[in-house]
């Protein structure tokens, strides 16, 4: 089998590459330094259509396949992880809002979230419940039309800067997962507000904050699906989420082997560019390997969902082999480098940081592992 | 407004340029070839014309089948229809030839004006905008930094980049603008657009087709012969000053002044 | 066929271009050796004074086209007189500056008479049957190519700043004449509203004989003014490196390679910048290239005469003053 991109897909990712090379790649630095959200470049995306990429056109988005999604994502988290990220999220909350949302929730919210008129996010994670996600404690309580959530979300990407949150809380204290469902929440409605911001180590240009609900009042048409689906929701959005993720992982990973073989061609050591140093040369060539490796599972996953095939281990294997590849090959890239690497002066630096989280947002590798372990022992012999 | 833009595919401007086997040209291998940079104001302007007088715009580019991506780009960027020019007959046709192919198809259309980059970023001429308005009859306006285009009244003004200065001229249409930097800001080809570029005409047209015979064209044709291509000498590795900065800096000045006598 | 080398002079404001003394130096170096006459253009309004100086740079004569409509340039005046002209003295190579006003007209007057024309030369020669071949750079420089001129007039254009000027010598006379010019209504189809100068700053990139830029190193737009007053007390043209304008520190007329301005001065000083591919080819051809980067495996200190390994911010105010103090001295 051989991986051959359509066209339309190879002009999507010649296209994306080329925006994404001179419009991102030369400010990410600064950004990276002085945290400042890319609020421009986002409305640039917006135009182009990154935002919705998979949202049909009647609601906004470019009506695009989860292959382009995954080779648009790997061409923007090259030049910046930090908006790769902002980006992904935005996609992902598309994708619930169209799958599960009413006719009027669709016009009111997806249309303009596709279109990038304003960004999204998701509000699953709390400080008490991340990969447990099931153990959350912030409640709804539904009171004359109105749900009234009280409780704290945490690492919300986004956080300050998204006017719409898809949030779950519990309905159903009983009733385990399936008593959470999935809320609508806007910015800006009573008892809403937004805590801490993060100082992360890494995706510096992308907030992460707190969410604080003191009885926030959501409309009741504002509940996304029925009472108590929330779980399945989020847990659907996940899965296309972990492919956005894998491909965020092998772009930052072409970033560093990038980076890593322009310095080893032109530093010198003992008379010779490092480049021509068997230890040098063994590692790009595992560097450029792990890459090819996750970058074809990662299009596989893609290719699965787009046929509506099951998808969901293949979109864990992706994320658990790209995340923790990108890892080794943003260490080997920076070892490469030298002294240097560890300066600010090279964005190696930068990757290195950016790297750490794949393996720990949208969910962990080692609930990856669970997911995949479950559905290959669960496989019929 | 009919619009015509001619545009060139080339090497991508991070090329490592290497002199292929027969010492002529260069090493096509793992080139990634583009929409020449200067086309892309071309693109640009002709949609933006489009978009506030109304009319078509229609890209034309003479190469082999590869360029037929680059003529999709356009399409994406907002063009509606693309031309492309490729008989064997056409290779390694000069400037002049290249444009002579091009008139021939751009006389089978009606146009009230054509844009071309002001060069291509391979051989750097600067010629084709000029010759293609010769053999077509009409005037032109070259590096334009600015235009402005009245319909109506079939008149343009150009602003031209010359040295130090801005040279400003008026003219009728139809005529060739050459364009340039600063002329505009070339949109990116939004996704949607992209999908849809696939649905839109792209017509090849050969040597017969434009009424040309094979003496008039490529090789055959062309007044200008390349002989031969070389890498220009490496510059030797120079001297390396470290240390104190105010050392350094009265040892480069010295140096700048007694060993290399330019200041 | 006069069988003569041409020149086709370039002025404005009556004022004759430096070009055209690096073409008449190398107009006469062919004629000499072809052995036959070195014989200039000269257009506009007013001009008919210049004729004489022509003649000390080494031109045995000058045609001078003086009219009210070629006061100022414009591609259809020049091509036209230029045309009939070539038509009726046959000239064997007629070489133009490649300049924005003559790489505007040559192609004109090539096709109308079916010469063969090579552009931006940067080395001629003639092969054993006198025939010119013309060495020019293609890719911005990142490849050079030899071409053949196969159809007659030869005709090339100049790059300036490469050919060596001719002297002037004022007993070096030139017969001058006359060339009737006549234009039909509406011949000219373009018209000359306005020129703005200044344009681009005060010395122009292109036509600097030093140029200081700057890169990425600096760090922000806000730290370019130490690249400025180094090039304020050099009287240097200011350039940038195309990452420092994409990140629009700077504005494009400022960026210094391939798709920016190819420029080949005497001096070019690089600052913080590390020597991207693209960026040599916009600035590889200039005599002396100084760089200053922190980074000793900078590609920058590749290809220049003379590196300085350090922090712009420390170096840069230090260099500005040991120049302020050299040219006090001088």
């Amino acid at each position: 089998m051989t991986f051959q991109l359509t066209e339309e897909q190879r002009m999507i990712q010649m296209t994306v590459r080329e925006f994404a090379r001179k419009e991102i790649e030369p400010i990410a630095g600064k950004w990276d330094r002085e945290s400042l959200f890319p609020e421009e470049t986002i409305s640039k995306m917006a135009e182009m259509g990154l935002l919705g990429m998979m949202v049909p056109s009647e609601y906004g988005g470019a009506g695009l396949d989860t292959v382009s999604y995954s080779l648009a994502m790997q061409e923007i988290a090259y030049a910046c992880a930090s908006t790769s990220v902002i980006m992904g999220v935005n996609n992902l909350v598309c994708e619930p809002l169209l799958k599960f949302g009413t006719e009027a929730q669709k016009q009111k919210y997806l249309v303009p979230l596709a279109q990038g008129k304003f960004i999204g996010s998701f509000a699953l994670t709390e400080p008490g419940a991340g990969s447990d996600a099931a153990n959350q404690k912030t409640s709804a309580l539904l009171k004359d039309n109105f749900y009234i959530l009280n409780g704290t979300k945490m690492f919300i990407t986004s956080g300050s800067h998204a006017k719409v949150f898809i949030t779950t809380a519990v309905t159903d204290k009983a009733a385990r997962h399936h008593g959470i469902s999935a809320f609508i929440v806007e910015k800006g409605m009573p008892g809403f507000s937004i805590g801490k911001i993060e100082d992360k180590m890494g995706l510096r240009a992308s907030d992460t904050t707190e969410l604080i609900f003191e009885n926030c009042r959501v409309p009741s048409e504002n509940l996304l699906g029925k009472e108590g689906e929330g779980f399945k929701i989020m847990m659907a959005a996940l899965d296309g989420g972990r492919i956005g993720i894998a491909s965020q992982s092998v772009g930052i990973a072409q970033a560093c082997l990038d980076a890593a073989t322009r310095y080893a061609k032109k530093r010198e050591a003992f008379g010779q560019p490092i480049a021509e140093f068997q230890g040098i040369r063994w590692m790009i060539a595992d560097m450029a390997t792990e890459i090819e490796a996750a970058r074809l599972l990662t299009l596989q996953a893609a290719l699965l969902k787009d046929r509506g095939l099951p998808f969901t281990k293949e979109a864990s294997m992706a994320k658990l082999f790209a995340s923790e590849m990108v890892n080794r090959v943003a260490y080997k890239a920076l070892q490469i480098h030298g002294g240097y690497g560890y300066l600010k002066d090279f964005p190696v630096e930068r990757y290195y940081r950016d790297a750490r989280v794949t393996t720990i947002y949208e969910g962990t590798s080692e609930i990856q592992r669970n997911v995949i372990a479950k559905l290959v022992l669960s496989t019929e012999d | 407004m009919n619009i015509i833009v001619c545009i060139k595919q080339v090497p991508d401007t991070t090329t490592k340029v290497r002199v292929g086997k027969d010492g002529k040209h260069i090493d096509p291998g793992g080139v990634k070839f583009i929409v020449n940079t200067y086309d892309d104001f071309a693109v640009e302007e002709a949609i933006r014309l489009k978009e506030r007088f109304g009319g078509e715009v229609t890209v034309i580019s003479m190469g082999p089948e590869r360029v037929k991506e680059a003529l999709r780009m356009c399409l994406a960027m907002g063009a509606d229809k693309a031309i492309q020019l490729w008989d064997p007959a056409f290779e390694d046709s000069d400037p002049y030839t290249t444009a002579l192919i091009l008139s021939k198809a751009i006389q089978q259309l009606p146009y009230d004006i054509i844009f071309c980059g002001k060069q291509a970023i391979d051989r750097d001429t600067m010629s084709v905008p000029v010759y293609l308005a010769e053999l077509l009859g009409l005037p032109q306006a070259t590096l334009v930094v600015k235009l402005e285009v009245d319909p109506n009244a079939r008149k343009f003004i150009a602003y031209r980049d010359i040295e130090g200065a801005k040279e400003v001229i008026e003219g009728l249409l139809p005529a060739v603008i050459s364009t340039q930097w600063k002329l505009n800001e070339p949109r990116y080809p939004t996704l949607p657009n992209i999908m849809k570029a696939k649905k839109k005409e792209l017509k090849e047209l050969n040597a017969a087709a434009l009424g040309l015979d094979s003496a008039q064209v490529g090789e055959k044709g062309s007044r200008v012969k390349v002989l031969s291509m070389e890498l220009p000498p490496p510059r030797s590795k120079g001297k390396i000053l470290k240390g104190d900065p105010r050392e350094v800096c009265r040892e480069l000045v010295r140096l700048l002044r007694e060993e290399a006598k330019v200041i | 066929m006069s069988g003569n080398i041409w020149v086709i002079a370039e002025q404005r404001e009556s004022e004759l271009k430096k070009v055209t003394y690096e073409l008449i130096g190398e107009g006469r170096r062919l004629a000499d050796e072809v052995g036959s006459k070195l014989e200039v253009v000269l257009l506009g309004k007013n001009i008919t004074h210049l004729a004489e100086s022509i003649g000390f740079y080494g031109a045995d004569k000058v045609f001078v086209a003086d009219h009210e409509a070629l006061e100022k340039y414009t591609t259809d005046g020049y091509a036209k007189v230029i045309t009939n002209l070539i038509k009726a003295q046959q000239p064997a190579i007629v070489l133009f500056a490649a300049t924005t006003m003559g790489r505007d007209f040559a192609p004109r007057v090539a096709a109308r008479v079916g010469a063969g024309l090579s552009v931006d030369c940067i080395e001629l020669k003639l092969d054993e049957n006198k025939s010119l071949l013309c060495k020019r750079p293609v890719y911005a420089g990142k490849a050079l190519v030899w071409e053949a001129i196969l159809t007659r007039p030869q005709m090339a254009s100049l790059r300036p700043n490469v050919f060596r000027p001719a002297r002037r010598d004022e007993s070096h006379k030139a017969e001058v004449e006359k060339v009737p010019v006549e234009f039909a209504p509406g011949e000219i189809r373009t018209t000359v509203k306005e020129i703005i100068k200044g344009a681009t700053g005060k010395v122009g990139l292109t036509e600097a004989s030093i140029v200081v830029s700057g890169g990425r190193g600096l760090k922000g737009p806000e730290n370019f003014y130490l690249v400025e007053n180094l090039a304020e007390v050099l009287g240097a043209a200011v350039g940038a490196s195309r990452a420092v304008v994409d990140a629009g520190w700077k504005e494009h007329a400022y960026q210094v390679g391939q798709t920016g301005k190819v420029v080949t001065p005497n001096l070019y000083i690089a600052c913080g910048i590390s020597g991207a591919i693209q960026h040599l080819a916009g600035m590889g051809s200039s005599k002396y290239i100084v760089a200053i980067n922190k980074d000793p495996d900078a590609n920058i200190f590749n290809v220049c005469n003379y590196g300085i390994v350090g922090d712009v911010f420390e170096i840069l105010p230090i260099l500005t003053e040991e120049f302020k103090k050299l040219l006090a001295e001088s």
